[in-house]
């Protein structure tokens, strides 16, 4: 017997759940940290120098390091955790959204203008949303 | 005897909150929205109730992962919007209403929800923005605000019927509350939106309407209605909405009276969606 987890068949997404978390537990209390002003200076000023003060996997620091959003929450973070890194560049929200996609963030931002990605329609991978 | 009058269902996106506070709302992008809430801000001037009960989650502000209560109610005094990055809001602190707060756990905890108490506790946009689109501006909030919190970030989170099962408990502690209260309960989020991966900017206005129109008629049928539901046809965030079965679970079993009811496509990448329900 397993647990029926449906969720992990849904195109282009990964729900955060007790196993991400799990996976994700530093990786997101990083993020956590940087609601400090002193811990984003701290963090901007030497990135690698922050990020080893956690014990997270290299596989993680890397994904932060290259604000790889996607590869950041195939690792265990999750999208509200790691919104604060964004907040930490000065990236707006849609930014980040736009680079989880593969689109400009330009083209994104039309997208949901004219109503938002539509169920069904073609994903990146070739999959449908 | 306290008296639910209403209950009140609106989107938080934090982007709404930023608009307010930035003096947005006239450009052509933010008009259209605000519009749609000239009504309910009418409408709140004529029903003010005495207290707010608002059913909303945080967005790792007050809670890390270090702790995640599923249900979790506000007792204290007041709550201060949080620093969520770009320094807090500019609104008023949330007086709360600490005796009614207390009653309500008490008595929906003898109802079997095992519900987290918290004395002290900062507030997100999830909070503070239904009351900025339903009050606009004000030096004060004109009511007192008891925050009620539920996991919808870690998965799994409540089933659409435990929550409307619990709305059903927190409608009676209401009811037994031996001051004559009115109160309104407010239900947040959604609607569909995704805000993760290769499919961020999914939206599904034929289904999100379709909820509109369940949850004003069809209430405990929608319960029902399974999480992959939610995650597939709303987004991994359009989960969300499992916290509006809260709000209209403390309603009468009689048809409401539908006061308002507004949706508008995008809020940055989320549906917007608003009903104001009264008590017949």
């Amino acid at each position: 017997m397993s647990l029926d987890k449906p969720y992990k068949h849904v195109p282009g997404t990964t729900v955060f759940d007790t196993e991400q978390a799990r996976l994700g537990y530093h990786l997101n209390q990083f993020c956590m940290s940087l609601m400090k002003p002193e811990n984003r200076s701290r963090f901007l000023a030497d990135e690698r120098a922050y990020l080893n003060e956690w014990p997270m996997s290299e596989d993680q620091k890397q994904a932060v390091l290259a604000r790889d959003l996607n590869r950041c929450i195939a690792l265990g973070g999750n999208i509200y955790f790691l919104a604060k890194i964004g907040a930490t560049d000065g990236k707006s929200f849609q930014y980040m959204a736009a680079s989880m996609t593969g689109m400009t963030q330009e083209d994104y931002a039309k997208m949901m203008a004219g109503g938002g990605r539509a169920r069904g329609s073609p994903l990146p991978n070739g999959e449908k949303a | 005897m306290a008296k639910l009058s209403a209950t009140v269902y609106s989107s938080h996106v934090p982007a709404i909150g930023a608009a307010i506070d930035l003096g947005k709302q006239k450009e052509p992008y933010w008009q259209p929205l605000f519009r749609g809430y000239e009504p309910s801000k009418l409408w709140m001037r004529e029903h003010t109730p005495d207290v707010i009960f608002l059913v909303y989650n945080d967005h790792a502000t007050a809670f890390s992962l270090k702790m995640i209560p599923t249900f979790a109610i506000g007792c204290a005094a007041e709550f201060t919007p949080a620093d969520e990055g770009w320094g807090p809001r500019p609104v008023p602190v949330i007086k709360g209403h600490p005796e009614l707060a207390s009653h309500i756990a008490h008595s929906v905890i003898q109802d079997d929800f095992d519900l987290t108490i918290v004395n002290e506790m900062e507030v997100d946009h999830g909070l503070t923005v239904p009351l900025s689109l339903m009050f606009g501006q004000p030096i004060a909030w004109p009511c007192p605000v008891i925050p009620f919190l539920v996991n919808v970030v870690q998965y799994p989170v409540p089933s659409g019927l435990r929550c409307f099962n619990l709305g059903r408990a927190i409608g009676k502690a209401i009811a037994l509350y031996d001051q004559p209260l009115t109160v309104q309960v407010w239900g947040t989020g959604g609607m569909s939106h995704q805000l993760q991966g290769p499919r961020a900017g999914l939206i599904n206005r034929s289904w999100d309407n379709a909820f509109l129109d369940e949850l004003i008629d069809e209430p405990q049928a929608l319960a029902r209605k399974p999480h992959i539901e939610y995650i597939t046809e709303a987004g991994s965030e359009g989960i969300e909405l499992v916290m509006w079965l809260i709000a209209r679970g403390a309603m009468s079993e009689r048809a409401p009276r539908v006061a308002h009811r507004f949706y508008h496509v995008p809020a940055s990448n989320t549906a917007v969606g608003h009903l104001i329900l009264e008590e017949t």
